[in-house]
């Protein structure tokens, strides 16, 4: 195991240890003291490594990941993940704005709240958060699915395309063209499979799923007034 | 972007830190932005009101002011200079005739109060709180900012805190876009704002409602219904420490409560040095939703 101390050792080195990192490497596990919420930290990984960050973070964290697992155990800043292509990042405490933001695939698992924003333009990535989330949550959201196992803020899933919201508790208010759905033998079956990879202790029957109406897509006069 | 610093304390044993604490809080956020700093520290409840005074040429201006006041007010006043700053002690009421003297002989007051002193410059944190030498500041709370100007220029008078009443200061990250609309309206009631800033017309605002009679909590969710923009705002009073962020919420905000004090820090980096941080209760504030803590 390798143990780098941030109070010692500069952020900049630490992303360069972790960046060259080869898909064959020996040194797979990582662990990061001593973090106190700076910025960017463990950004651009792309090996099979397990990153342990001992404390909170600040914006950023383990934005564009692919392959590694990042786990944060303290509270995230904004846009933690941001961008993930694949790999697992994980945050005991709670995360800030825009959590998982434009994430193109991976799993964030937010064992606390997130705030507004989470999974704003997500692209394929998987959202499990085991609290609350935040205002305009998937905000023009295009694929993946974001699981939310307490309640949802205002406007949840504004102008959606097609990424699946589940929700467990309340929503405070659905964004445009957002609607409620159906669950279905397919919907119940990724869920469950999503709860288990995340750890979470809830049951699929207990959710709720919202989507998109479809009716923004393409400009269409009658819909005018849902713009 | 700015950032924001604030800690309000619950335990008496921490008084005498607050000025170390806040600067090294204060000095974190200098990324967030380096055009000017600035703190406002609630100290010793005084008897008496103190005015905090600035001249950008304080050997000239400062000299003998303590005994002209004296003269023009007919009691005793004392002065303790710091820097480009003075704290002018005056007799129990002559507030309006010394803010009178003051503004003819063209120095510049940035606030008063019995128990708050209030220090701002242009500059980097580190270098306006080894200025005024904060970090030997006891005292029981305090707020501070760093700037990245926006609405206003890079001036003194420009840079926050802003203190509109006795005892009163806010600071603000974010921009407001109702503030000269506000800015007629609160004029109108007497409470005029002295600058082009937008953030001292929520100063002001503030002192409107607690005049009127609203508490903290009241005046706090005042601006959630006639202040236009993004903001997040943290306010200090004699007594009281408030937080409250715009419906969007855009401008971050992170606070942790203890057994010992309550925090406020525009990113947790501000908050990771302070003592028992790793069990404090730390949290966002929601949108569009007040907290304060009055002792």
């Amino acid at each position: 195991m390798q143990t780098i101390d941030l109070s010692t050792t500069p952020l900049r080195e630490l992303n360069s240890s972790l960046q060259a990192q080869s898909e064959n490497t020996n040194q797979t596990e990582w662990v990061i003291t001593n973090p106190k919420g700076a910025h960017a930290i463990a950004v651009g990984l792309d090996a099979p490594i397990e990153v342990t960050v001992k404390g909170s973070t600040g914006y950023y964290c383990a934005g564009m990941n692919q392959q590694a697992t990042v786990k944060v155990t303290g509270s995230a800043g904004p846009g933690v993940a941001e961008n993930m292509m694949s790999g697992t990042v994980i945050i005991d405490g709670d995360a800030s704005q825009y959590a998982g933001a434009t994430g193109q695939g991976g799993l964030l698992v937010i064992k606390g709240n997130a705030s507004s924003r989470c999974g704003i333009s997500m692209k394929g990535i998987n959202i499990v958060v085991h609290g609350n989330i935040g205002h305009m949550s998937a905000f023009m959201a295009q694929s993946g699915n974001l699981v939310v196992l307490g309640d949802a803020g205002d406007a949840l899933g504004d102008s959606l395309y097609e990424a699946r919201l589940f929700v467990r508790g309340n929503v405070k208010s659905l964004g445009s063209d957002c609607i409620e759905k159906e669950m279905r033998p397919e919907h119940i079956e990724i869920l469950k499979d999503l709860l288990e990879r995340a750890g979470a202790d809830a049951k699929p029957e207990e959710f709720k799923r919202y989507g998109s109406a479809r009716k923004l897509y393409n400009f269409h006069v009658d819909h005018a007034g849902a713009y | 972007m700015c950032g924001i610093v604030g800690l309000f304390l619950k335990n008496e044993d921490l008084r005498p830190k607050l000025g170390d604490l806040l600067t090294d809080m204060l000095i974190t956020m200098t990324d967030r932005g380096p055009d000017s700093a600035g703190i406002a520290i609630y100290g010793d409840d005084s008897s008496k009101l103190k005015v905090t005074v600035q001249s950008d040429t304080p050997d000239e201006t400062f000299r003998g002011l303590d005994k002209a006041l004296s003269d023009a007010l007919g009691g005793p006043v004392s002065m303790r200079v710091v820097d480009t700053h003075a704290v002018l002690t005056l007799p129990e009421g002559t507030e309006a005739e010394a803010r009178a003297y003051l503004n003819e002989k063209g120095v510049r007051v940035m606030g008063a109060g019995h128990s708050m002193e209030i220090f701002k410059e242009i500059g980097l944190p580190k270098d306006v709180a080894a200025r005024f030498h904060v970090r030997e500041m006891g005292g029981s709370h305090g707020i501070g900012h760093t700037r990245m100007a926006t609405e206003s220029a890079v001036t003194t008078l420009g840079a926050h805190p802003f203190s509109t009443g006795d005892d009163q200061c806010l600071v603000h990250n974010g921009s407001l876009s109702n503030h000269n609309q506000m800015r007629r309206i609160l004029t109108e009631k007497g409470f005029a704002p002295k600058t082009q800033n937008d953030t001292e017309v929520a100063a002001c605002y503030i002192s409107s409602r607690l005049a009127e009679g609203a508490n903290l909590g009241e005046a706090l969710e005042g601006t959630l219904d006639d202040l236009d923009g993004f903001f997040t705002f943290v306010v200090g009073t004699k007594n009281g420490f408030g937080v409250v962020r715009d419906p969007i919420a855009c401008k971050p905000a992170v606070m942790a409560e203890t057994d010992d004090y309550v925090a406020f820090g525009s990113e947790y980096r501000a908050l990771a040095n302070l003592p028992g941080i790793e069990t404090a209760r730390v949290w966002e504030p929601e949108p569009a939703t007040v907290y304060f803590w009055e002792r």
